[in-house]
């Protein structure tokens, strides 16, 4: 279904070049290599560090992770951090594919103008977007921080994610499938459920997932909009970082390092066989 | 499809409406925060007061430090990350997605731990600063130190926004053709010719595409210098967020400097790329289907 890997230029063909040019490239390719991957190392290493002090090393030891899984703090953050996660998701799948679906409707160049908007929350620095949100919500609306500012915030951001990847995929939909369901008989409802929504789906749920992830990420707003007591990972590894000695952030970066790692590697590989 | 207005009006409208009130309405508030009086909580108003503040020597000296920062980032970025993209695409094409995906995989994680994982790379007394001492021993006077100096926020910045720049950049890299390259150089081109007139005609949207990106959002870039820079190394973004969350607060200020720097950057940055267009779009004639060989 990609319609990349049709156009794509013959690879795998030999350019004459000098060696020492080949070399440099090589050299060059091989030390990216090594800064990409250089920090993430030292810190899983470090995770099994005995000793209290990030830098010296003190002999192997997991009992960071033990303290880890027995942290109230990181208890609490986890739950507030999925809680966040899930329900700005929720509510920007929900809201970006009925944009998608209205944007249906549109000549292509008021698509192409809906489209520029959603760039917009996209393109803002997270610092700046953090300081309007806090603006808006406590000086216009007079709200209380916490996790209900929270989770518009993040929604707002996700929608125009999953708007953007799904407008895209509407336009790959043939509107004649739709027609001939509509001459077979079928409802607006049978169309959409039957027809429409599956061949969007692929966008949806890719769009939703990158949402989540986003939101797992996202630090500034999030820090901003926390007030008291909605503290989420990203929060307490940075409140801990500033504070000083941390063997405890270590094996939990760690943790999260391997599974988005794992995550992150398990969805190319299927993306990847999809497209061939 | 009949009444297309209204067909979107019912299916977008709750999203348009979300939107406006919850994109909008910060951004308005943002502006109007600008104007306000000083103290919390604000006072509206239509007060100018703020953007005199602006001018201060605290405030153009993390102006000048986030510009030339984020011009070193974008530098570096594109340097290092523009050999790796050509030779990527260059590997055959199974092992050029396995290494791909390489590069992709930690840059997904996530950016505050990967910034975190410099500190423990760069750490005082770290394994890599004994490593430097060891190797510069007798030539350098005071002891090299790496972390919490412009250098380690350039470089934390590099690895934060890298992806900015390796996406775009191989898009466009992927649309090079190998025998292009291979015609132009059997047929007598230089190698730095075949750069200019046929590797950089296909590459440079991609390549503006990324600095764009790397420049305008390092350039506000808050956690990478709060957790690798110093006393020293204070940019924009940490200026707005002390202004906001410690001790002076001055919402105002930091609402009118946060306007401003968004309105005058995005101002810069559309003048520049369109300036950058005009003058590329002419190289890359050659490739538009408008441009007949045979006149």
């Amino acid at each position: 279904m990609n319609p990349r890997s049709s156009t794509q230029a013959p690879k795998a063909h030999p350019i004459k070049t000098a060696p020492f040019f080949q070399w440099t490239l090589s050299a060059h390719f091989a030390l990216f290599f090594l800064f990409l991957y250089l920090p993430v190392i030292t810190l899983m290493i470090f995770s099994l560090n005995g000793g209290r002090y990030a830098a010296v090393w003190d002999g192997f030891s997991m009992k960071w992770y033990g303290e880890l899984f027995q942290n109230r703090a990181i208890g609490s953050a986890l739950k507030t951090t999925l809680n966040l996660a899930l329900s700005s998701t929720a509510i920007a799948t929900v809201l970006g594919t009925s944009l998608a679906l209205g944007s249906r409707y549109l000549s292509p160049r008021a698509q192409n103008r809906l489209e520029s908007i959603c760039y917009l929350p996209i393109m803002a620095p997270d610092i700046v977007l953090a300081i309007a949100f806090l603006l808006f919500f406590t000086q216009a609306l007079h709200w209380r921080l916490g996790l209900v500012p929270m989770i518009i915030a993040h929604a707002t951001f996700n929608t125009c994610y999953v708007g953007l990847l799904t407008i895209g995929r509407t336009r790959t939909l043939d509107p004649s499938l739709e027609e001939a369901a509509y001459d077979l008989g079928a409802s607006r409802w049978m169309v959409f459920r039957k027809v429409t929504l599956p061949g969007l789906w692929p966008s949806v749920v890719g769009g939703s997932l990158l949402a989540m992830a986003l939101s797992l990420d996202e630090f500034v707003i999030a820090f901003f909009l926390a007030g008291a007591g909605a503290n989420t990972i990203p929060i307490e590894i940075f409140s801990q970082v500033k504070r000083g000695v941390t063997p405890e952030v270590n094996a939990l970066a760690t943790v999260i390092l391997i599974i988005s790692f794992l995550l992150a590697g398990a969805g190319l590989w299927i993306r990847n066989k999809d497209q061939t | 499809m009949a009444s297309h207005k209204s067909s979107f009006w019912i299916l977008s409208g709750a999203t348009l409406l979300w939107l406006l009130v919850f994109f909008g309405g910060p951004m308005g508030a943002l502006t109007l925060a600008g104007f306000a009086e000083k103290g919390t909580p604000l006072k509206w108003a239509l007060d100018f007061s703020a953007f005199g503040r602006l001018w201060d020597p605290v405030v153009a000296k993390a102006l000048w430090r986030s510009t030339w920062m984020a011009l070193v980032a974008t530098t570096l970025c594109l340097g290092v990350s523009f050999p790796v993209v050509y030779k990527l695409t260059r590997l055959p094409a199974q092992r050029g997605k396995f290494f791909y995906f390489l590069i992709i995989i930690p840059l997904t994680a996530n950016s505050l731990i990967l910034t975190y994982s410099w500190m423990t790379l760069l750490a005082p007394d770290g394994w890599m600063e004994r490593s430097l001492q060891w190797i510069l021993a007798g030539t350098q006077e005071d002891p090299v130190r790496l972390l919490y100096t412009p250098f380690s926020v350039c470089i934390g910045l590099v690895y934060w926004y890298l992806p900015f720049m390796v996406y775009p950049l191989y898009s466009s890299m992927e649309k090079l053709d190998v025998h292009w390259i291979e015609s132009s150089r059997d047929l007598g081109a230089s190698r730095w010719r075949t750069f200019t007139e046929v590797i950089l005609p296909v590459v440079w949207p991609g390549a503006l595409t990324g600095c764009l990106l790397v420049f305008f959002q390092s350039f506000f870039s808050f956690v990478v210098p709060e957790l690798l820079g110093g006393s020293k190394t204070l940019m924009i973004g940490g200026l707005a967020q002390r202004r906001f969350l410690s001790l002076p607060q001055d919402w105002p200020m930091g609402a009118a400097l946060s306007v401003s720097l968004i309105v005058v950057l995005g101002l810069l940055l559309t003048l520049i790329s369109l300036g950058v267009r005009k003058v590329l779009n002419k190289k890359s004639d050659w490739m538009s289907p408008a441009s007949d060989p045979q006149n």
